[in-house]
């Protein structure tokens, strides 16, 4: 059942466009920035570009910090929620559960292809990326981020006074990075699913996890809730920046791991409950 | 094959169906019938584990269910009512999907092809080209469900509706394949609100209404002779004073008579000198029989004068199955 669950995800056009299109938009960024030389100020815009000029290696990062915000949340909300609802939508879920497939596999396979997608997005990214900076922007080796300047807010504070990185340096720390910006994904992939358990609109549950998500956003960025900020889902997403200091600051970035966890386990257990004792009458 | 009992399933306030007992046995075409929103749907997904009942008891080939339903469903095959399929592949390409979708197949991964091309064989597909289904027909789509029903040569076929949409050479065709598919084994059990379907293909009935179940019996047995028969003469008036209180209805120029020998009453009207253009056992059609045990359906919210204006229409309805069962056959093939 996973293999039929990832060749339906592979012959949908739609995945592959929205994976061209995430790829597409740092590209977009880095010939402007490429062209005109002129960059975000350190500590605005988004995270390391300014750094990019001076090496083009550390342009991956930077290509996930513009889609990890809006843009890669919506393709995996979008697939998320298809997951149940959109089969059944078209008709086709009580077909496969009379095949038959059972609910637990159908729920598993349909985890297992949301996962794929989503290290299929960020690696796609990441690469993409990789080949635009090191063609536009050179291949110095560049400098961490000084651990001295970091501020956890989400607003980075730049500094590139840090010691300098070799090549398999940047590759280990890049590919840190694409591992927790794939995990964080996976939170809104398991609130979407549940949603996409809960309705029979395909949209409806991507649009419900993104609701969830700006709220977060929200809360996060408002210091009257900072008691409950650390348990939103989107108040980590943005320490993967700390794979790319000197030293590497884990704090951040296991308790955005955890959070994540936590997500994923609470949202798949209440999709699996639900669809498991739901009637299926579409 | 199928027996339920005291089958119940409750959808909040509704209560969908109430204390239904089925009964198929092996080899049957069964026809399960009733108006729209009767219950037939709810039924038939309750079989199939897809609705869970609020209470009673499920036996599919012998196996509880919904409890043991991943043992059985590899020996359905099911086409619940609309035909579904992914509009951006092609009918080989869905048949391929459903094929390698649930468990390991007999003829295992090697055999998929075969399989495929076999059962769209089966349905009149074998020659169709790779356009995606979303270009098909109404009819392509039906005979594609279809052939993922039959995809795993099932002993039992649950089928909804299964010649919507098709034309009237598609319905025979579809229904002659179901008659062989039948006699090599196969237990059908379809479920329909077209009489003529149902009729002419089934040897025994069920029908459902408001979610119970008020007949189920052989059609043979049903539709046997009434112990009335039907005369037609253009000297009707006359005939009905011969027979006197025999007579039990006149209209224009056919009667019924409360009499079980037909012969006898043939002898009687051609001895007074009466012409008869037509006389045999009466028997009742489908349509009288189902009408006469279930309301009108869920999908009518008439308002009460509307409703009593509908009555005469329905009494028309039940006067008009007083016709030769051959008569019935005639009118039920040309919808």
């Amino acid at each position: 059942m996973i293999r039929v669950e990832l060749l339906k995800l592979a012959r949908r056009p739609r995945s592959w466009v929205a994976i061209a299109l995430l790829c597409l938009l740092p590209i977009v960024v880095a010939i402007f920035v490429a062209v005109t030389h002129v960059a975000p100020p350190p500590g605005q815009g988004p995270a390391l570009l300014s750094a990019v000029l001076s090496s083009g290696s550390l342009f991956p990062a930077a290509a996930l910090a513009i889609v990890l915000p809006v843009f890669l949340p919506i393709s995996v909300a979008v697939v998320a929620g298809d997951a149940i609802a959109g089969e059944a939508s078209s008709g086709m879920l009580r077909y496969l559960l009379a095949r038959p497939v059972g609910r637990t596999r159908l729920l598993v396979a349909k985890l297992v292809a949301l996962i794929a997608y989503v290290l299929v997005a960020v690696v796609a990214v990441a690469v993409t990326s990789y080949v635009t900076g090191i063609l536009l922007f050179g291949d110095k080796p560049p400098a961490a981020l000084s651990s001295g300047s970091l501020s956890t807010s989400g607003v980075i504070a730049n500094s590139l006074s840090g010691t300098g990185m070799t090549p398999a340096d940047v590759l280990l720390r890049t590919a840190g990075a694409v591992a927790f910006i794939a995990v964080s994904m996976l939170g809104v992939g398991a609130i979407a699913l549940f949603l996409s358990t809960l309705t029979d609109s395909a949209l409806g549950a991507a649009l419900g996890a993104l609701a969830a998500l700006i709220a977060s956003g929200v809360l996060v960025a408002l210091n009257s809730a900072a008691s409950i900020s650390p348990y939103l889902p989107t108040r980590y997403w943005l320490s993967w920046i700390d794979f790319f200091r000197q030293p590497i600051l884990w704090r951040d970035i296991d308790r955005g791991f955890a959070i994540q966890a936590v997500y994923v386990v609470v949202f798949l257990g209440a999709a699996w409950a639900n669809f498991a004792s739901k009637d299926v009458t579409s | 094959m199928i027996v339920t009992t005291g089958l119940t399933k409750r959808f909040g306030q509704v209560l969908a169906v109430d204390q239904v007992d089925l009964q198929v046995s092996e080899g049957d075409r069964y026809g399960f019938l009733g108006p729209n929103g009767s219950g037939k749907t709810t039924v038939v997904r309750m079989l199939l584990g897809l609705v869970y009942p609020t209470g009673g008891a499920i036996e599919v080939l012998g196996v509880p269910v919904p409890r043991q339903v991943s043992a059985v469903l590899p020996r359905i095959g099911a086409l619940i009512e609309a035909p579904s399929a992914y509009g951006h592949l092609s009918g080989r390409a869905n048949l391929m999907l459903i094929d390698a979708a649930g468990p390991r197949p007999r003829g295992g991964r090697s055999g998929r092809r075969r399989r495929v091309a076999e059962a769209l064989e089966r349905v009149g597909l074998g020659g169709v080209d790779d356009r995606a289904v979303r270009k098909y027909s109404l009819g392509m789509r039906q005979r594609l469900g279809l052939a993922a029903a039959l995809l795993r040569s099932p002993r039992l076929l649950v089928l909804d509706e299964p010649t919507n949409g098709l034309d009237p050479q598609g319905i025979r065709e579809i229904r002659s394949l179901l008659v062989e598919l039948n006699a090599a084994g196969t237990t059908i059990f379809l479920s329909s609100h077209q009489l003529s379907e149902v009729e002419q293909l089934c040897t025994r009935i069920g029908v459902v209404d408001r979610g119970r179940l008020v007949l189920q019996d052989d059609l043979a047995a049903l539709r046997g002779p009434t112990g009335r028969v039907l005369v037609r003469s253009p000297d009707a008036g006359q005939a009905a004073a011969l027979l006197g209180g025999r007579v039990v209805y006149r209209d224009d120029d056919r009667l019924i008579v409360a009499d079980a020998d037909v012969a006898q009453v043939n002898a009687q009207l051609v001895d007074a000198g009466m012409r008869v253009t037509e006389i045999g056992p009466e028997r009742r059609s489908l349509e009288d029989l189902v009408l006469s045990v279930t309301g009108s359906g869920s999908d009518r919210f008439g308002r009460p004068a509307a409703r009593s204006a509908g009555a005469p229409g329905s009494q028309a309805l039940v006067a008009d199955g007083h016709r030769a069962a051959s008569d019935a056959d005639a009118g039920g093939s040309s919808q």
